[in-house]
């Protein structure tokens, strides 16, 4: 399938990929409450922190250039938001400490989801008795985002191909149709899914 | 409009998380009894379909492009309650996956988008259409309300990164309402026109009408109502303008301020909006503003069962 691009490394075969999952989310959220609670001054443990998260990364096989590139678009959100802090008096350091604090959680969160499989992920949710039907719900989700994702995408190559006028109202015309559309054969989907699914013993 | 982690601190994470969990939990509630089984397989597609309409950009003026939040649209769809429960998950997905707003702050992004956005632009849209009523009511009250959700989302994101020490409140609140004014109206154009579309095609997809839905009760209502209200005093209430309203400013321009009287005649127990006895003065109008919400919704809930008995 071509899109697997939402996680398209979390199955390289690696050794932080083998770690369990909740080793991994622990970790994970322990240290982003770590770098988001603790105040700049130990920039020595922010250090660290980052020498960690790199050799965590080589050690992962991901492409560099990848995990570049995923930074580089995220920083951009941030950066955005940060620069509104620089309106406001001590706004530098502010800057600087948010800059700082998001880039590493980002970096975080960059190789968590990188290194492992959503599936996993929602099998480990639900041993922790996350209501299964919640479960259930974001793994259709999961599933179906790439087939509709493929649809939109058809449409809107259609959509060009057959449209030679740069008309701003007919764009967002035919924008709404496509949406409609989308939303119409999900619904369509949807019963047919509960249908098989109950045709296979589903409760 | 996704927060990234490293923006808000504890208090704040805390804070949105709690009221998260509980707007949620009513919604998921309420899902399952109103929407059986054979719903769930919807809800997860139309989670994808939100996240896949959340990827179409549109253009808007001299080369920028917006993409639409859905809270409005999914919300005219499915419901309030399925749409929280929809949202929820595209914004539970789209961190995990896509590192798209943090962890740690997923709690207040869900409480913007998933449930301030749902609920505010849900209730403007049954206001709107009981007034107006009829087919092109329903097109301004999708328009109204998406407008309104857009907005409400970027209050109390502005509210949360203020009360963070992130961006000044006096920066924050211009800069992310006056752009968020304009995304709203991307928003309810492109959620006009969809509903249109679907109208025109599948009609019977328009689940919500000014009829409440069935099995909906009061407690889910008042438990909707009382997250919003917490959602407003939290994070928007102390940072309301101190400068003087009209009357004393134009008492202070005449010269005749000097009369009000110093002590009033009856002394009340939070004068001019503070708790007594808490040091801080933005707790204190917290505090107080909690505390005269209680007040009067107990208040108007005495009344209500008292004239109902009468009738």
């Amino acid at each position: 399938m071509r899109h697997s691009f939402l996680d398209r490394y979390s199955r390289l075969v690696s050794p932080i990929h083998g770690l369990s999952i909740l080793s991994k989310l622990a970790s994970t959220m322990m240290l982003l409450i770590i770098i988001v609670t603790l105040p700049v001054a130990f920039y020595g443990i922010f250090a660290v922190i980052l020498f960690l998260l790199c050799i965590v990364a080589i050690m992962s096989r991901i492409p560099l250039l990848f995990l570049l590139k995923r930074m580089a678009l995220l920083e951009v959100f941030v950066l955005t938001v940060s620069l509104l802090s620089l309106l406001q008096p001590n706004g530098i350091l502010v800057f600087s400490r948010l800059v700082l604090k998001s880039s590493l959680c980002l970096f975080t969160i960059v190789l968590f989801s990188n290194t492992t499989p959503f599936s996993k992920l929602l099998e480990a949710l639900r041993k922790w008795r996350v209501p299964p039907l919640l479960i259930t719900l974001l793994a259709l989700m999961y599933r179906y985002l790439f087939v509709l994702i493929d649809e939109m995408e058809r449409m809107q190559r259609a959509r060009t191909s057959r449209t030679f006028v740069r008309n701003r109202a007919l764009l967002w015309r035919s924008l709404a149709t496509i949406m409609s559309q989308l939303f119409i054969r999900s619904t369509g989907r949807a019963e047919k899914i509960f249908a098989c699914m109950c045709s296979r013993g589903w409760q | 409009m996704h927060i990234p982690d490293g923006f808000l601190d504890a208090k704040v994470i805390i804070a949105t998380a709690a009221l998260t969990v509980i707007g949620v939990g009513a919604a998921w509630r309420q899902t399952k009894k109103q929407l059986p089984q054979q719903q769930i397989p919807l809800l997860g597609l139309a989670a994808a379909f939100v996240f896949a309409a959340q990827m179409l950009n549109f253009p808007v003026a001299g080369g920028t492009s917006g993409h639409l939040l859905g809270a409005v649209l999914i919300s005219v769809l499915l419901g309030p309650s399925a749409a929280i429960i929809v949202m929820t998950a595209v914004l539970v997905v789209q961190c995990f996956l896509f590192a798209d707003g943090g962890v740690l702050a997923l709690g207040a992004n869900i409480f913007n988008m998933a449930v301030m956005g749902v609920l505010v632009g849900n209730a403007i849209y049954r206001i709107v259409l009981r007034i107006l009523g009829g087919e092109r009511g329903r097109i301004a009250a999708v328009a109204i309300a998406s407008w309104g959700s857009v907005l409400a989302a970027a209050l109390c994101c502005a509210g949360e990164l203020a009360w963070s020490g992130t961006v000044a409140w006096q920066t924050a609140f211009p800069a992310m309402a006056g752009i968020h004014a304009l995304i709203g109206v991307g928003e309810a154009v492109i959620a006009c026109l969809v509903i249109t579309a679907i109208k025109k095609t599948r009609p019977e997809l328009l689940a919500v009408d000014s009829r409440p839905l069935p099995g909906r009760t009061v407690a889910t209502v008042i438990v909707y109502g009382v997250v919003i209200v917490l959602g407003l005093v939290l994070f928007v209430l102390p940072f309301a303008s101190a400068w003087p309203d009209g009357l004393e400013t134009v008492a202070a321009k005449f010269g005749f301020d000097h009369q009000a009287l110093a002590r009033p005649l009856v002394p009340s127990l939070m004068p001019d909006y503070k708790f007594p006895g808490l040091d801080s003065a933005a707790f204190a109008m917290i505090a107080a503003g909690i505390a005269g919400v209680v007040v009067v919704l107990l208040l108007v809930f005495f009344l209500s069962r008292r004239l109902k008995g009468n009738t």
